[in-house]
């Protein structure tokens, strides 16, 4: 398939965004990063993505694609030389996308609830619900990996994708609340998976390093209590 | 493959159950449909212990279980479906860039559109049902859009036979009509939304559907139980 023209519309500091860009490595696919800046929305992403006004977009020879999972599957139907990002298997295929939508829909709000937490004790019942789920995680991914080294066997694949990307906004809320969410005690394989994760070719440029991403947070949080202006 | 080879946990009313029985229909794959019942007291469904187990995360239907292999989420197990039974009819497009619209549509529908529409049967006051009304409409409003995109002219957001997609909003026609007729309004209007409106017509009418969709009468019934139990679980 021949390659063509391929715009990222993103920000580096975006989990959303970083799924996309390990994909697009893991094809060894060259890309256009056009990076959006904190706090607007360019035209070309409004008019990209006029239904959500959300990054990522990926444009593919000038035809956009939006959502970061509906991406990512696209990427693994138009660049099939390089290596799978999908298992090969049905069965395999259906639960890695039944655990990439358990990862949107149960973990991520809440992180969320987490951030918004006020008080001591909405935050310690917060952390409980994330390790709660980050248990039933290490399960899936001791099924998943059937003892290799990501959820997607030798390489890592569409969860390891779909999870891994918050990996770096997740060791900003432990290092920001002095607590551990992933630990030895409880996720023992998480904990050892996170680590070859963040060091895979494909995506030790993409994370953002904690200290950016600690700054970025700080920024946005600034934003946010200061008053709206037009 | 012989039809105690794949069993489906659901329940007739359940739009996200309704899904995965016309995808079984349009591969023409038997299938043993085991029926979760209808809870006693305040319960809406009583769980069986085989959805417990099949769908321990959730606890939801439906679960497809094929050759005792459990595949949960209405729209993960269609798309098993369609790459499992690879004989008969596509059910997502070939293209690559057609699947990522399906796709996208599709995950429009399911965190945008339909909390709208179920937002209307919870609603506390008019005012909140109202909004929630004009939501749903606004949204149809894209869908219809989405529509004339997809279809390129066809009969269906898929082509020329019912698919990811048409599956996907298709389902929640039944209860679209009990909304409409339990709160005297239209919500799909034929002069709004003239495309979906034939569209509508054509998905209820196709064979994929037909046996598979309830009379709106019957989710009528049906609705009145379910709204008295939600009614008598919330203290207000």
């Amino acid at each position: 398939m021949a390659t063509g023209d391929v715009k990222l519309l993103g920000a580096g500091a975006s989990p959303y965004v970083n799924r996309v860009q390990i994909a697009l490595n893991i094809k060894s696919e060259n890309y256009e990063f056009l990076e959006e800046k904190l706090g607007s929305k360019s035209e070309l992403l409004l008019k990209s993505n006029p239904i959500h006004k959300k990054i990522p977009v990926l444009i593919h020879d000038d035809k956009p694609i939006c959502e970061s999972l509906v991406i990512v599957q696209y990427i693994d139907d138009v660049w099939t030389s390089g290596p799978s990002i999908l298992p090969s298997d049905p069965y395999d295929r259906a639960i890695a996308r039944f655990w990439a939508a358990y990862v949107d829909d149960k973990w991520f709000p809440l992180m969320k609830e987490l951030r918004m937490a006020e008080g001591e004790e909405a935050k310690a019942a917060a952390i409980e619900k994330i390790v709660e789920v980050l248990v039933v995680l290490e399960e899936a991914f001791v099924k998943c990996s059937k003892g290799k080294a990501f959820f997607g066997g030798d390489s890592i694949g569409f969860l390891d994708i779909a999870f891994g990307s918050f990996l770096g906004w997740l060791k900003v809320t432990e290092k920001m609340g002095e607590m551990r969410l992933l630990s030895e005690a409880k996720t023992p394989n998480l904990v050892e998976w996170a680590e070859r994760f963040c060091c895979d070719d494909a995506v030790k440029d993409v994370l953002p390093k904690t200290e950016k991403l600690i700054e970025i947070f700080k920024i946005m949080q600034a934003r946010a209590k200061a008053p709206p202006s037009n | 493959m012989a039809a105690n080879d794949v069993k489906l946990l659901g329940a007739w009313p359940s739009p996200f159950v309704m899904r995965v029985r016309m995808a079984l229909k349009i591969k023409a794959v038997d299938y043993e449909f085991l029926e979760e019942k209808m809870g006693s007291n305040n319960d809406i469904l009583h769980k069986s212990e085989l959805l417990l187990k099949s769908n321990p995360v959730y606890k939801k239907i439906p679960v497809l279980i094929h050759g005792d292999k459990p595949i949960c989420e209405s729209l993960v197990i269609v798309q098993y479906i369609d790459e499992v039974w690879t004989s008969g009819s596509s059910i997502l497009p070939s293209d690559p860039f057609d699947r990522a619209i399906a796709r996208f549509w599709a995950a429009y529908i399911e965190d945008k559109w339909v909390p709208s529409l179920r937002s209307i049967g919870m609603a506390e006051s008019e005012e909140a049902k109202k909004a929630a009304m004009e939501q749903v409409e606004e949204g149809l409003g894209l869908l219809e859009d989405a529509f004339v995109k997809c279809s390129k002219g066809k009969n269906f957001f898929s082509g020329d036979q019912v698919g990811y997609l048409d599956i996907t909003l298709g389902c929640y026609l039944g209860w679209l009509k009990v909304t409409e007729k339990m709160n005297n309004v239209k919500l799909l209007d034929g002069a709004k939304t003239p495309g979906l409106d034939k569209w509508a017509e054509r998905f209820c009418s196709d064979v994929a559907v037909k046996d598979v969709m309830p009379e709106t009468e019957k989710l009528i019934e049906f609705a009145k139980v379910l709204f008295a139990k939600l009614r008598a679980a919330s203290p207000n």
